[in-house]
């Protein structure tokens, strides 16, 4: 009988979000999406508590935010170590040095059509496994870290600026030749500004795999601070709500860090089709 | 891309070979790097080896020696492939040595936990094209989750399964689930909206079930977004299925090779499970673009 509750909330915020839908305006569609996400916490937060699941297995959401509140100097730390040092200072470096080797190859079709296809293969490749190698060269602190994500992150954007780079159409750069423009000119005016569409699609997908690669390269040896130093020891000591508090520091981090790459994209590409606002 | 730029001329041989030249000449390059690299590297210990026998070492003696140590700080290319070559023919299939055997064990988790996410993601990606309500609360979620490192959680979830007992190939299949789940959802949603008002107004004019709708029109036109997001969608079950089985306790599978060769120092064993790993990603990405081929030709959908 105790699954009544339980079932009577999700029919509630079903039929809820049912009628809401017919409406379909924007306020609605967010309305529609938060209850989803409130009702997925209140079905977690009755279950845990109705069948007294053991927190080692799955602890409460309010177990989770109450070990995220009494932890924050622990999570701040850890985020600056993992986060800040390790994915996000590689992470820019990954990208600098994507976008420049981009250019450089750019100029010339022969290494072009030898580099691509390795880059799309090695893109798909679980990179993640070079990690215990990188932290051998690299030493146990963040440095070995910014290396792994350097290497994950660098193919992704490589293959898309290239791809970004040759999306300029013969009109266009017929036009840029008769006007006498240099080659860093026409680099700088039209090829750059029509690469970034691509760049940033290769930039939104590699902000996760920036965290995964800080994340998990942790697990091969770390200092003792670091986000995922913390979640192997907390398992180990069976401390769940830290680690799930921990999942929700990457998780608010990841989106966080996708969020401003998308508002920038949006302030840089706002000419392109996908950025304008849509209507009807 | 660059494949029309190519004129028809020398025949098939020479078109194969104008495009595999470059990436030949690419690869060339990365192995004499990694030859250099390798020299480089270890030459510091091979030094201060020497220099503790008091021994001269000339250059040859140098280059020799640094590419042939047990424990190299970066082993040789010919020492990965011999380590490769050894670990998949030279044990026999079912001893722990074998790669043949590790890669089993992380092929098997790997598909079973592809099968479960891909036909959880197509379902519930039909269900979001034919109900409203559940487009609109499921899909902002499941957008959004793309932002947040899953991947990160895979040792909690090993560690949590074995304590309730469930150990082995499940746990890891169902992380190589979650995170080929996505993708296939994305995808396939996309897929699915792909055919335009004109087409569903046919439908529609003939007078079509919804069911008739969906198998006709939404199924196959969704097919070359499904094959793309398959691709994806096998990568990432791999590395889940490789992260899965980092966490200490893990014995089996190319994740384990992979820990305790850290923990040993022995490199040659981390390159080797590293390599084998690539290969299993290069063929399964391999096998389900001849098979998006071969469907996308029937269907007459080729490019």
């Amino acid at each position: 009988m105790s699954a009544l509750p339980v079932i009577a909330v999700w029919l509630g915020a079903l039929a809820l979000n049912t009628w809401l839908s017919r409406f379909d305006t924007r306020a609605t569609r967010l309305a529609v999406a938060l209850i989803f996400g409130a009702t997925i916490l209140i079905l977690w937060e009755m279950i845990v508590r109705i069948y007294a699941i053991p927190p080692v297995i799955l602890p409460a959401p309010s177990q989770i935010g109450a070990s995220f509140a009494a932890n924050t100097a622990i999570l701040w730390t850890d985020f600056v170590q993992t986060i800040v040092k390790g994915a996000l200072t590689a992470w820019l470096i990954g990208a600098l040095a994507a976008v420049l080797t981009a250019i450089a190859i750019d100029r010339s079709p022969f290494l072009q059509r030898g580099l691509l296809p390795i880059g799309n293969f090695v893109a798909a490749l679980p990179i993640v496994g070079i990690a215990p190698i990188l932290v051998m060269w690299f030493g146990f602190d963040w440095q070995s870290k910014a290396a792994v994500v350097v290497v994950m992150v660098f193919f992704p954007i490589l293959v898309n600026m290239v791809a970004g780079l040759a999306a300029t159409d013969p009109m266009q750069r017929d036009l840029m030749a008769t006007w006498a423009a240099p080659y860093w000119a026409s680099l700088w005016k039209l090829r750059l500004p029509a690469a970034m569409p691509f760049l940033f699609n290769g930039l939104k997908i590699t902000t996760t795999l920036a965290l995964i690669g800080a994340i998990v390269a942790e697990f091969f040896g770390s200092p003792t601070k670091g986000m995922g130093f913390r979640i192997s020891t907390a398992v180990g000591r069976l401390d769940l709500p830290l680690v799930w508090a921990e999942i929700l520091v990457a998780a608010i981090a990841g989106s966080l860090f996708y969020g401003i790459v998308a508002l920038i994209e949006k302030k840089v590409t706002f000419w392109h089709p996908s950025q304008r606002p849509q209507r009807g | 891309m660059t494949e029309s730029a190519i004129p028809l001329g020398p025949g098939v041989l020479g078109r194969g070979f104008g495009r595999a030249l470059p990436i030949l000449t690419v690869l060339l390059a990365i192995v004499v790097i990694w030859y250099l690299a390798a020299v480089w590297m270890n030459a510091p210990w091979v030094r201060d080896q020497a220099a503790r026998a008091d021994a001269v070492l000339t250059a040859s003696d140098l280059i020799r020696q640094t590419l042939t140590l047990e424990r190299p700080v970066l082993p040789a290319p010919h020492q990965v492939a011999a380590g490769l070559w050894d670990g998949i023919a030279g044990q026999s299939i079912t001893s722990k040595r074998s790669l043949v055997w590790h890669g089993w064990v992380t092929l098997s988790a790997t598909l079973a936990g592809f099968a479960i996410g891909t036909v959880a993601g197509i379902g519930l990606a039909v269900g979001i094209v034919h109900n409203r309500a559940m487009d609109q609360s499921v899909m902002p979620w499941a957008v959004a989750s793309q932002t947040v490192p899953i991947l990160a959680i895979a040792p909690m979830v090993i560690v949590v399964f074995a304590s309730m007992g469930v150990t082995g190939l499940l746990p890891k299949a169902i992380i190589a689930a979650w995170l080929s789940f996505f993708p296939v959802l994305v995808g396939m949603v996309k897929g699915f909206r792909t055919p335009d008002a004109m087409q569903l107004d046919l439908m529609h004019s003939w007078n079509a079930s919804r069911a008739q709708q969906f198998w006709r029109l939404r199924l196959p036109s969704s097919l070359p977004y499904l094959f793309a997001s398959l691709k994806v969608a096998i990568a990432a079950a791999l590395v889940g299925t490789i992260v899965g089985e980092l966490p200490a306790g893990a014995t089996a599978g190319l994740g384990a090779r992979l820990l305790s060769g850290s923990y040993y120092g022995q490199t040659v064993q981390i390159w080797s499970a590293l390599f084998a790993a690539a290969i299993l990603a290069a063929v399964l990405v391999m096998l389900i673009g001849a098979l998006e081929r071969l469907t996308l030709r029937r269907m007459g959908l080729a490019r």
